[in-house]
């Protein structure tokens, strides 16, 4: 919030009275959000609170019903996705979202194309782009993928998909990263390692990740943002967000209600 | 521009819209229901066309009415069960590419069986002559009947989706495809059922359509591409847009043909003559009857630039 | 971003030594193909083979860059003829014009400006035609391919009417003492824009865009996110295609000295470039080459052979697309997978047995459909009629339940053949995974 910021220095990422209706229904209902440079934030609330849907806001899938998205110091509300990517966020996707019959390498080609300012040229072969083939295997290495340089994204594993799913992301150079539930259907050791693959990865970066892993999340956040009915309810540091009321009632809430519902 | 030719070409218009609209409702409730575009739709119209002339034949016209429609039905479930399902999984390229190698296959069959030029499917007797007359011009029956089949149609398949239980399970269908196969429906099924009954209605047009205006192999083809300019101009999906379309491209295509004015006699209104010396004279000179044809594409294209998402369009495609 | 700086200059010493092996393969291929190109005429002698060889030099040009779309930029266009008969159209009045003498171009550079047109004309309808995407575009490509056939119509001073437009090709000074006059000279000239456009077209697939436009196939979506504007891409790609398909119209032009709209624009003839491209294959650079040469092969022999071709053809795309829906190209590189494991020589005895069992039942179905083709149409010649040889009889019981008993024989065999087939199919597919596994593990 302004009132933690006494020096007034740029925020990489604002969210000021965010509110997304569909149709009559309100999902989004007044977010306010800001996130410092380089700072990592975790967005963690109960299924169907909106997380979602403020990541498709913020990386313009959807455009808000009010209120702005501000990228340093930038309106963005209402850009298309590649304006917004191209003005330095990038987002990954709860369900994997890959090139599936292009190879691993050439995932990633794809990711640095634009941030290197190849654009739309058809007069230059891909195989003399020096720096976006540095690049993209320097990428490779990181998430550990140069094993499967040119396995179809297809034929990876869910693991692996989900790593050059990152790769993609993070290919870019972006300076805000919003990652959707990364670890999402990983196991225990899977899970740690991509944590910590995640923090090598976002080095320096401003990162806003939804995650439901408490494990995770208190390992990785330097705050946590607690999203309910569309709204955030408590920001702010990990211990301090444990033990507030409201999320312990709204978390505590939640499961006296599916169990209500479950017949118990 | 007299009275009575704009009320016959107004009614003219309403009733060839109703036929597009029986059409493209047809199309609009697959595309939806499985967003499948049935390239072969206007095939079906063909084929109902030709089996009520077949039919009539034998038995006459009013139970060719219902059992024409049937046996495109059939055909259409059975085009869904073999065909369409076994594609469904490549993705939606290859269903449009199914459906365009069935309406090639369909148009050569028909020529084989029936030949290639027209045939005489004719009118009953109680649908020839006028309705009524309008100062000396005539507005046949069979036109009218056009109009009263439509609206029946329509209205019966409105009440079917709102009011029936399987119109719910349709609709549900529709957006949850596995939610209702999970709750015991059989989803394929009714995948099958929608296809063929969406092939069956445009079969019953092509039953009314065919005697109406004219029944030979290139009608599937001459209607096809007007049906895929409604959708889209009436926006993808909507029931309403298309209904809007349809009567919008019948009546402006009515009237079209029978106007005999060029941009020359508006010039001339002005007070400038035009010669073919003049810029520009090639088109200038075209009168809006011969225009006509093109008007549709006009519109799509228009749209296109104005509106992208259609008249009445609610998918952000 | 301190590691861009470290690799540039880590690139700048390597690239002053880089060790760049030539594509062996590659090379071969491309010689190949200009070897084919050159020789063809003297393989296959008769003016015939002639005049289709041209037919398939320029097709293979319309029907790559249709795959530009198609295959690479997964849109399907069903009014790509557009871009080939406009190139057609311009390039006649500039043929026109040049024998006149009001504009000086040579015929070789023609077809350059057929490119030039369907460039122009793509870029003109192609803004609005690729602000949409999938099943809505290909609506579109529809509409406009009727909306530009039947302009035809209205302005014959263009187009030519019903009668079309005629040209004579050999006009002004020769071109290093070549007139263009004879067929052979037109095939040369066409197979040298083959093979040119072939290679610009396999490079584009390795730029930039070109990649990018895979990927917009792929998943549209995803790409927005990287920074890319998916409608430009395919704006962009689509004006590619348009080029090229004018270069194809072009060359039709020089070939055959005349076109009609009604001809060149329809929708009849879009539907041609994408049911033999698709045939060929689109998901390989190399299938609409083959598509190519099954529509000259289609269309100029097989119509001869016999009046039911266009069924047949329905028959064997609408098959393609439920069990092969990668085309011929795939079927064959499926195969070269096999043989490259070499486990195509365990095939070799299903495949003759799927073939010959297929071969019966389809003669059976041919047979029947030949004689229901000649009821239809050349009922007043008798009901006999001779096909591959054998006499039938129409209207004779033993013609049809011979036909029948063929195909039903033919079929139920090839059903068992078939299931064989699979069985061993899945084996082999079992087994070459496993080798795939073990080889990367190493």
């Amino acid at each position: 919030m302004a009132a933690d910021n006494p020096t007034n220095t740029t925020y990489a990422l604002e969210l000021r009275d965010l509110r997304k209706s569909f149709g009559k229904t309100e999902i989004i209902r007044g977010v306010n959000l800001s996130v410092a440079s380089g700072e990592r934030v975790a967005i963690i609330g109960p299924n169907g609170a909106g997380k979602s849907t403020l990541f498709n806001l913020i990386s313009g899938r959807f455009a808000p019903t009010s209120g702005d998205v501000i990228l340093n110091g930038q309106r963005i509300n209402g850009l298309a996705p590649y304006e917004i990517n191209r003005k330095g966020l990038s987002r990954s996707f709860q369900i994997t979202n890959i090139f599936p019959k292009l190879s691993v390498f050439e995932n990633l080609r794809c990711g640095v194309l634009w941030s290197m300012g190849y654009k739309y040229t058809f007069l230059r072969f891909l195989s003399n782009l020096h720096d976006a083939n540095e690049r993209a295997k320097q990428l490779m290495e990181m998430i550990k993928l140069d094993k499967k340089r040119d396995t179809l994204a297809m034929n990876l594993t869910y693991a692996e998909q989900r790593a050059l799913e990152i790769g993609i992301t993070i290919a870019g150079g972006a300076n805000v990263i919003l990652l959707d539930e990364p670890t999402a259907g990983m196991s225990k050791t899977e899970t740690t390692r991509f944590i910590h693959l995640i923090k090598e990865v976002t080095e320096g970066r401003t990162l806003l990740t939804v995650e439901h892993d408490m494990g995770v999340v208190f390992g990785l956040a330097d705050k946590i943002a607690v999203v309910v009915y569309g709204e955030v309810i408590a920001y702010d540091t990990p211990d301090k967000v444990r033990a507030n009321q409201r999320v312990q009632e709204a978390y505590l809430g939640s499961v006296v209600a599916d169990e209500q519902g479950a017949g118990h | 521009m007299n009275p009575e030719f704009f009320v016959i070409s107004l009614l003219n218009g309403v009733s060839y819209g109703l036929l597009l609209f029986m059409l493209s409702s047809g199309l609009t409730l697959i595309f939806s229901m499985m967003g499948v575009l049935n390239f072969a739709h206007t095939s079906f119209y063909m084929l109902g066309a030709y089996f009520a002339f077949t039919i009539s034949g034998v038995v006459g016209f009013w139970p060719a009415l219902v059992l024409a429609p049937l046996v495109v039905f059939a055909l259409g479930a059975a085009f869904e069960r073999y065909c369409l399902r076994r594609v469904h999984k490549f993705g939606h390229v290859p269903e449009l590419l199914v459906t365009f190698g069935l309406s090639y296959l369909i148009l050569e069959v028909v020529q084989l069986v029936w030949g290639r030029s027209t045939v005489p499917y004719g009118l009953p007797e109680q649908l020839q002559g006028p309705l009524f007359s309008l100062y000396g011009t005539q507005f046949p029956k069979s036109r009218s009947f056009v109009m009263l089949v439509a609206l029946l149609m329509l209205v019966s398949v409105w009440l079917l989706l709102t009011r029936t239980r399987i119109g719910l399970v349709i609709q549900a269908a529709l957006k949850y495809p596995e939610m209702v196969e999970a709750l015991g429906h059989n989803v394929p099924r009714v995948f099958m059922l929608v296809f063929g009954g969406g092939a069956a209605l445009a079969g019953l047009a092509g039953v009314i359509g065919g005697n109406t205006y004219v029944t030979e192999p290139a009608m599937a083809a001459s209607v096809g591409s007007i049906i895929f300019v409604v959708v889209v101009v009436g926006g993808m999906g909507s029931l309403a847009g298309a209904f809007l379309a349809s009567l919008l491209i019948g009546l402006v295509q009515t009237f079209a043909v029978a106007l005999d004015y060029s941009l020359i006699h508006v010039f001339k209104a002005v007070g400038v003559a035009v010669t073919d010396q003049t810029f520009g004279y090639p088109l200038l000179k075209l009168t809006i009857s011969q225009v006509a044809p093109i008007l549709p594409y006009l519109f799509l294209v228009l749209i296109l630039i104005f509106r992208p998402k259609g008249l009445l369009g609610t998918r952000e495609d | 971003m301190n590691s861009t700086t470290t690799t540039t200059v880590a690139s700048s010493a390597t690239s002053h030594y880089r060790f760049k092996p030539w594509n062996v393969g590659r090379l071969i291929i491309w010689t190949l193909f200009a070897v084919m190109l050159i020789m063809a005429p003297m393989l296959f002698r008769s003016s015939l083979a002639l005049t289709m060889l041209s037919q398939i030099g320029y097709l293979i040009i319309i029907c790559l860059s249709y795959n530009i779309l198609l295959g690479q930029g997964g849109m399907l266009s069903f009014g790509h003829a557009v871009y080939t008969g406009l190139g057609s159209f311009i390039a006649i009045h500039a043929m026109n014009m040049a024998t006149k003498g009001s504009v000086h171009i040579p015929l070789v550079f023609i077809p350059l400006v057929g490119g030039l047109a369907g460039a122009f004309f793509a870029i003109l309808l192609g803004f609005v035609t690729t602000k949409k995407s999938g099943t809505t575009f290909a609506m579109i490509t529809l509409g406009i391919g009727e909306l530009v056939a039947s302009m035809a119509l209205m302005f014959p001073e263009f187009f030519g009417g019903e009668g079309g437009i005629t040209t004579d090709r050999v006009y002004g000074k020769a071109f290093f003492g070549i007139s263009f006059g004879p067929a052979i000279q037109v095939y040369y000239l066409i197979a040298a824009y083959c093979f040119v456009c072939t290679a610009a077209m396999f490079a584009f697939t390795g730029t930039p865009l070109g990649r990018i436009l895979n990927a917009v196939r792929d998943n549209p979506e995803r790409v927005e996110f990287i920074g890319y504007n998916t409608q430009r891409v395919r704006y962009f790609a689509f004006i590619i295609a348009g080029f090229f398909a004018g270069i194809g119209g072009g060359l039709a032009t020089i070939n055959f000295e005349i076109i009609t709209g009604a001809d060149s624009l329809s929708v009849i003839r879009s539907g041609g470039y994408l049911l033999f491209t698709f045939l060929g294959g689109a998901t390989f650079f190399f299938g609409p080459i083959i598509g190519a040469v099954l529509l000259v092969l289609a269309s100029v022999l097989l119509s001869e052979l016999s009046k039911a071709w266009l069924l047949y053809l329905g028959l064997v795309f609408l098959f393609m697309v439920m069990y092969a829906p990668g085309g011929i190209a795939s079927l064959i590189m499926m195969n070269l997978r096999l043989a490259k494991y070499g486990k195509l020589r365990q095939l070799w005895s299903s495949y003759l047995a799927l073939g010959g069992t297929a071969l019966v039942g389809v003669m059976g179905a041919a047979c029947m459909i030949e004689m229901t083709y000649h009821l239809q149409l050349n009922a007043a010649l008798g009901p006999e009629l001779t096909f591959l040889g054998a006499t039938l009889n129409a209207a004779g019981f033993t013609s049809w339940f011979g036909a029948i008993f063929v195909m039903v024989t033919g079929f139920g065999l090839f059903e068992l053949c078939r299931r064989q087939f699979l069985r061993q199919w899945s084996t082999i597919q079992e087994e070459i995974e496993h080798e795939i596994k073990r080889g990367e593990a190493l």
